[in-house]
């Protein structure tokens, strides 16, 4: 009388397990990957929120900020020579995206794998799941996406018509007094409020940072980190569009620092 | 206590002196190794009465449904005191239904309206295969505790209780990881079909008591592996503690996370210290 | 051991009998064990703990149970505690005093023996839970803490805040789970036993169904453990678990095992009524409310009034009343008894007057509500989750309910049936409870059967085996016990009648709790055994169990609600001959005046263990006497 087979759950998920040095088993698992994560989400959170303070400088005037950009250039000279300490900063940024998103699109398949196919068809009523937890990939992605655009606008200037290299205050204005182009910025940095709203709360549970003593404040935390960044990114490409900031109060760099060769030499810096 | 009848006239199962209330029922109903869908019950679920709990009523429209010649709705449940952890349905898009804390089966009718509209289903996650109706095949969590949820004590070989003392917040806070009833309730709930709460509970029940240390990384690192090869990961939605009708802690999540980490490299150590 | 029963009790001093008698028995040495297949039914805390007891020593066993996993086994619901003469209170127990008290609770119809052996091991059940990590509730000095329970007077039950069979059910699981990984152990879940297999007058294996696929098939073993639980649900309303059924011991008994005292029900007094018709089950109540509960009904049957309209004088606290010294603390059997008279007499309470006022006005403003509050607050939400009354200001209703059965297979001082092979633990045999269960005893018995008892007794039986191989699965014998579950399910499918399964269930029940439940007396018995058959022919002719093989719970319960009418017509033949009370067996006939159960110890003391002898022929009964060396026999009373 039998009709169908009995069969017992299989695993949805195949693991290589070849033994490998621990560092490498450990990020073949899931619980490490998140664990990476959380890690290198911490350094770009440095990032971001030092990149933040750092560009506050306009409100200072170009000389500042342009001596600010020279001044990531010229960090620990002369103990190494110039602009290295910034390119090893940046190699270890690089990395640090190269793994994050590695693990969030490694992770993002384990899950869609997990999920039964089809999920429920009637609408789900998310009791805890927020707008933010729930966006991470996308608001990731949007993210990386600007990132590109980002740098092609104000590291090469290649989307930048007016981009004189070394001049940060003006390349800025320029570009943001194009309202096509503030409005990725907004765009942008509010993905990437939703993202650290969440992702700053989150990445104690990936660590196992975790104490009934201060658990509450992790909440706060996230949610004053990422409305910090958010908000003093926001006000660059604002304070553009509403003249707090325009290019006649430029006195570019030449003026300001007297010679031409200083400016030269930023160009050559560049290289 | 006497009951009547086999209920298939409407209005059978109203008790007490309340009102009683006409529910619209849309249902998963699949049969074995066959494609599911919902189907709609409008006047099956008539004349509940508030004081019934959730699978009463559904009894009751199996009565119905049988009387009417059609097969009844396969769910799963046998304690209906929320402890056995059988049962468990998706009810109105929340895992065991809209009272908090609470299991499908403790879950009584009076939390709905009069006309309402109710949506049910299976468990869905790719290691919880539907086997008919509302029953799901949740044989992925033997397999997590197989792998290293317990403390090895051969009968007879155990000391006396009273030899090591336990400090009573270890007691409790054991106890409260303990309480779990394996019900699925949070790889259901959870958008990532991750079964991290029910995986912690039960690694960190073992994890905090003295008994539990000597194994405790073997433990973690086999039983998280394993949970791996079944189910999703977490990215800290939380839903799962909503869910859970034990209201067990996503800190849980957090020890066992911390856990992972110091087992990889212990077990790593060990490994080297045996060659 | 007069009467044809050998219970093979050891002799001697009762403190020395069970070590002794460890020393007597044959042992199989660790390198032939793997050569005896071992066949369990049941994952509870008798059957998780046998089989993780058996596997770590090196048997082969093969495991069933009807749950999708093993935890959930309906000892998980048990709430108060567990009895261990740990004495860690020093206040006085000792193991003599809880085998004093269980043989004196079981109103003297329990073995000796056994009772002690139980006393014994119990001391071992708390370490060996304890390695297990279950989190027995502590003391802030780290030590375990204890509650008393069951109004002994000595506080000696160890409990995991409500959820005691919870935890320990998960430790003999885990245990038990450890073994399967390790191949020990295999485990057949979503599997049912649906007949015994008995070749030459031994057991020799299993024939079970698949409830997934429907597919039939045998497994054979050297020997076969029955830890199937209990069959309360005979009643329909009860407290234990849906799926709980006698199926498994019901089968063995057809295939020549005997089922001793099938009438000694236990009925508790603290459950929360049916709220309707279409009540599915009854929730337990710790009975420890009864500390501070005042029990009354309307002195008026057709008193609409709120219970706090109605004026001191024209209540009725019927127990105070009848029992000045003990009040609400009677023992169970006698509240039950009284609650049910005053609702048979019309004056019950609630919507459908089939409850009982459990009031805390008087605890409340005596101690005040948050004293209360402490004592029992998770009963008090729970009460309130259910009923949607708060207990704090409306006295709670509550009504009695099947419990736990002491009645069930009858088993020799090694736990074999008088079928040689077939071994039974836990609730499902009739042992050490006699005709009443103390609270908090039978957790204790199950993990005492399967930890300490069966690992010595199974293997003196399987010594005398050694050498020859189970019989082959092929063997005629179990052909011919697959064609009759294969019949049987075939036939519930075709009859395709008008009424469902738990219509039937419910009549069943019905009949079962008028005349054979917390009162009996002659004319009802008699009714019953009229009232019963003829259900069960109608059942056979009308049962509506639509689908097929395959994962269909109608048919599952079809066949178990088929095993317990025929259950049921025993419970009433043993009734009906036991014409004396005693615990949970009151017959109307046999009382004292103030209405306490009545023991005729000249001609009823022995066990009644009852033999198959065909369909609709009148069973045998054999008599094995019990004597009473240690504890004296006494009538309770509660003056
Ligand atoms: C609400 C409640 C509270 C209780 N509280 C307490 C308490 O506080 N203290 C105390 O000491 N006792 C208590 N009891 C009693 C105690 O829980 C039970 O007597 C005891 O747990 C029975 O255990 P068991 O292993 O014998 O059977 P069970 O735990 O009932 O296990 C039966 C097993 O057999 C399996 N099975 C049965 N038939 C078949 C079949 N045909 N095929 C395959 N498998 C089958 C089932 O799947 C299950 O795994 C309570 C009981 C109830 C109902
Ligand atoms: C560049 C593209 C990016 C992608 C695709 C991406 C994607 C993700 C995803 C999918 C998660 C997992 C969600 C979770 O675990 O809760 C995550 C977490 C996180 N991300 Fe990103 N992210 C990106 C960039 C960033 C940036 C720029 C920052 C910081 C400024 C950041 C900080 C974090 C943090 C802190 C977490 C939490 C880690 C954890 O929960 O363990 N991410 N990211
Ligand atoms: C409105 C907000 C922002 C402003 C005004 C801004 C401005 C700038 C400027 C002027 C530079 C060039 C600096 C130089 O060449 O010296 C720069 C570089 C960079 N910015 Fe931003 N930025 C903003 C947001 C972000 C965000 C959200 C990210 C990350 C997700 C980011 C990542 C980077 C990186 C990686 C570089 C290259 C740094 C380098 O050259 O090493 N920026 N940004
Ligand atoms: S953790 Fe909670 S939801 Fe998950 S299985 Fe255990 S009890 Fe159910
Ligand atoms: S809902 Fe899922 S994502 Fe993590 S916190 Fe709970 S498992
Ligand atoms: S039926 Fe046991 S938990 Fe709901």
């Amino acid at each position: 009388m039998q009709t169908m087979e009995r069969q017992s759950v299989a695993p949805v998920h195949r693991t290589s397990r070849r033994p490998a040095p621990w560092p490498v088993e450990f990020y073949r698992s899931a619980v490490g990957k998140k664990w990476v994560m959380a890690l290198t989400g911490i350094m770009l959170m440095g990032y971001v929120f030092v990149h933040m303070v750092g560009n506050l400088k306009v409100y200072m005037g170009a000389e500042d900020i342009n001596h600010y950009g020279e001044f990531l250039r010229e960090l620990l000279v002369p103990l190494l020579p110039r602009t290295v300490t910034l390119w090893l900063l940046r190699l270890g940024l690089i990395a640090a995206f190269a793994f994050h998103i590695h693990a969030a699109y490694a992770l993002t398949r384990i899950n869609q794998q997990a999920r039964a196919e089809g999920g429920y068809v009637s609408p789900r009523d998310y009791q805890a799941a927020n707008a933010a937890s729930r966006s991470m990939r996308m608001t990731g992605v949007v993210i990386l996406l600007f990132l590109v655009w980002h740098l092609a606008d104000l590291t090469w200037g290649t989307v930048n018509p007016d981009f004189e290299r070394g001049d940060v205050y003006r390349n800025l204005v320029a570009s943001f007094e194009r309202p096509a182009v503030s409005a990725i910025y907004i765009v942008a940095n509010v993905a990437l409020g939703l993202h650290l709203f969440h992702g700053a709360w989150s990445m104690f549970q990936s660590l196992g940072l975790n104490n009934p003593r201060w658990n509450s404040w992790r909440r706060g935390f996230a949610a004053g980190f990422a409305a910090v960044v958010m908000i003093g990114n926001l006000s660059f490409p604002i304070a553009v569009l509403t003249g707090v900031i325009s290019a006649d109060d430029n006195d570019d760099c030449r003026v300001s620092d007297g010679t031409i060769e200083t400016c030269e030499l930023y160009a050559e810096g560049e290289s | 206590m006497s009951p009547n009848g086999n209920g298939s006239a409407p209005g059978n199962g109203a008790g007490g002196d309340h009102e009683t209330m006409d529910i619209t029922l849309h249902v998963w109903r699949q049969a074995p190794g066959g494609e599911g869908k919902m189907v709609t019950y409008a006047d099956e679920a008539r004349g509940i009465s508030p004081d019934m709990s959730f699978l009463e009523m559904l009894d009751i429209v199996n009565e119905r449904l049988i009387a009417r010649g059609d097969e009844p709705i396969a769910f799963e449940h046998d304690c209906r005191e929320g402890i056995c952890g059988s049962c468990g349905m998706m009810i109105n898009g929340q895992a065991h239904g809209p009272e908090r804390g609470t299991a499908t089966c403790q879950l009584h009718m009076r939390k709905f309206r009069d006309g309402d509209e109710i949506h049910v289903e299976p468990w869905r996650a790719r290691a919880f295969p539907v086997l008919r109706d509302l029953i799901v095949d949740r044989q992925a969590f033997d397999r997590i505790i197989e792998a290293g949820g317990y403390i090895t004590a051969p009968t007879g070989s155990a000391p006396d209780g009273n030899l090591i003392p336990v400090p009573k917040e270890v007691a409790d806070a054991a106890m409260d990881a303990a309480a779990c009833i394996s019900c699925g309730a949070c790889v259901a709930a959870c958008p990532n079909s991750a079964a991290q709460l029910f995986t912690a509970a039960k690694l960190q029940h073992l994890n905090l008591l003295p008994q539990g240390q000597a194994e405790r990384y073997r433990r973690t690192q086999a039983m998280v592996e394993t949970m791996e090869s079944f189910f999703g990961s977490c990215t800290n939605h939380a839903e799962c503690q909503e869910a859970c009708p034990k209201e067990i802690s996503i800190d849980f999540i957090a020890y066992m996370n911390r856990d992972y980490v110091k087992a990889q490299v212990k077990n790593r150590r060990l490994a080297g210290q045996q060659s | 051991m007069i009467g044809d029963l050998e219970s093979r009790t050891p002799a001697g001093p009762i403190e020395d009998r069970w070590t002794r008698h460890k020393f007597d028995m044959r042992l199989v040495a660790p390198n032939n064990r793997r050569r005896f297949d071992v066949i369990v039914v049941g994952t509870g805390l008798a059957g998780a703990s046998a089989a993780a007891t058996l596997g770590e020593q090196g048997y082969n066993v093969k495991v069933f149970t009807y749950h999708d996993s093993p935890r959930r086994a309906h000892s998980i619901a048990a709430q108060g505690g567990i009895n261990a003469a740990k004495n860690y209170k020093s206040d006085g127990d000792s193991v003599f005093r809880l085998f004093y008290d269980t043989v004196k609770g079981g109103d003297f119809r329990s073995r000796e023996s056994n009772v002690y052996r139980l006393a014994e091991e119990s001391v071992n059940i708390i370490d060996q839970a304890v390695a297990q990590g279950v989190p027995f509730a502590r003391e802030y000095g780290g030590l375990l803490d204890n509650r008393s329970f069951g109004g002994a007077q000595v506080s000696r039950t160890f409990y995991a805040r409500g959820q005691t069979g919870q935890q320990l059910l998960l430790g003999a699981y885990q245990q038990m789970m450890h073994q399967v990984a390790l191949g020990t152990v295999t485990l057949h879940t979503r599997t049912e036993m649906l007949d015994l297999v008995v070749k030459d007058g031994v057991a020799c294996g299993v024939v079970v169904r698949d409830m997934v696929t429907g597919q039939v098939s045998s497994h054979s073993g050297h020997a076969v453990l029955l830890c199937t639980g209990g069959y309360g649900n005979v009643f329909y309303l009860s407290t234990n678990a849906k799926y709980s059924n006698a199926t498994a011991a019901w089968r063995a008994h057809r295939r020549g095992a005997l089922f001793a005292n099938p009438c000694y029900t236990q009925i508790h007094p603290t459950c929360i009524p049916a709220s309707d018709e279409f009540q599915s089950k009854l929730t337990l109540m710790s009975e420890s409310l009864r500390n501070d509960g005042r029990i009354w009904v309307p002195v008026d049957p057709d008193d609409t009034r709120p219970p706090d309209r109605i004026p001191e004088g024209e209540r009725d606290y019927f127990l105070e009343r009848k029992y000045p010294s003990f009040g609400n603390l009677v023992p169970r059997d006698v509240a039950s008894r009284n609650a049910k008279a005053v609702v048979d007499q019309g004056r019950g309470v609630g919507p459908l007057k089939n409850g009982v006022y459990l009031d805390f006005a008087a605890a409340v403003a005596r101690v005040g509500e948050d004293t209360i509050r402490e004592r029992y607050g998770n009963l008090f939400d729970m009460y309130e989750r259910i009923t949607d009354e708060n207990p704090y200001q409306v006295p709670m209703r509550i009504y009695p309910a099947v419990h736990y059965t002491m009645g069930g297979l009858w088993v020799d001082y090694n736990l074999m049936s008088n079928v040689p092979g077939l071994f039974v633990l836990g609730e499902a045999n009739f042992s050490d409870h006699g005709a009443n269960r103390l609270g908090a005893s039978a957790l204790m018995q199950g993990l005492a059967d399967g930890y300490f008892v069966i690992s010595y007794t199974l293997a003196d039986y399987l010594a005398g085996l050694l050498g020859s191989p189970p019989v082959p699965a092929d063997d005629s014998a179990f052909a011919d016990a697959e064609r009759s579950v294969g019949d049987t399910v075939a036939r519930l499918l075709s009859i395709n009648g008008t009424r469902s399964v738990d219509h039937f269930h419910r009549e069943l029940g019905k009949i079962l709790w008028e005349h054979c439940g917390m009162a009996r007396n002659q004319a009802g018995l008699e009714k019953a055994l009229i009232e019963v058959p003829a259900l069960r022919e109608e059942f056979w002719k009308d049962v509506r169990v639509l689908g097929g093989p395959s994962l269909n719970q109608s048919l599952e319960k079809a066949t178990r609600v088929a095993d317990f009418f025929e259950l049921a017509e025993l419970m009433v033949r043993d009734a009906l001959h036991r014409q004396e009370s005693c615990g949970g067996h009151f017959r109307e006939e046999s009382q004292t005046e103030e209405g306490e159960a009545l023991r005729d110890d000249d001609n009823f003391a022995y066990v009644g263990a009852w033999e198959w002898t065909g369909k609709g022929s009148v069973p045998n009964l054999h008599r094995e006497p019990l004597d009473f060396e240690y504890v004296k026999l006494t009538q309770r009373s509660y003056k």
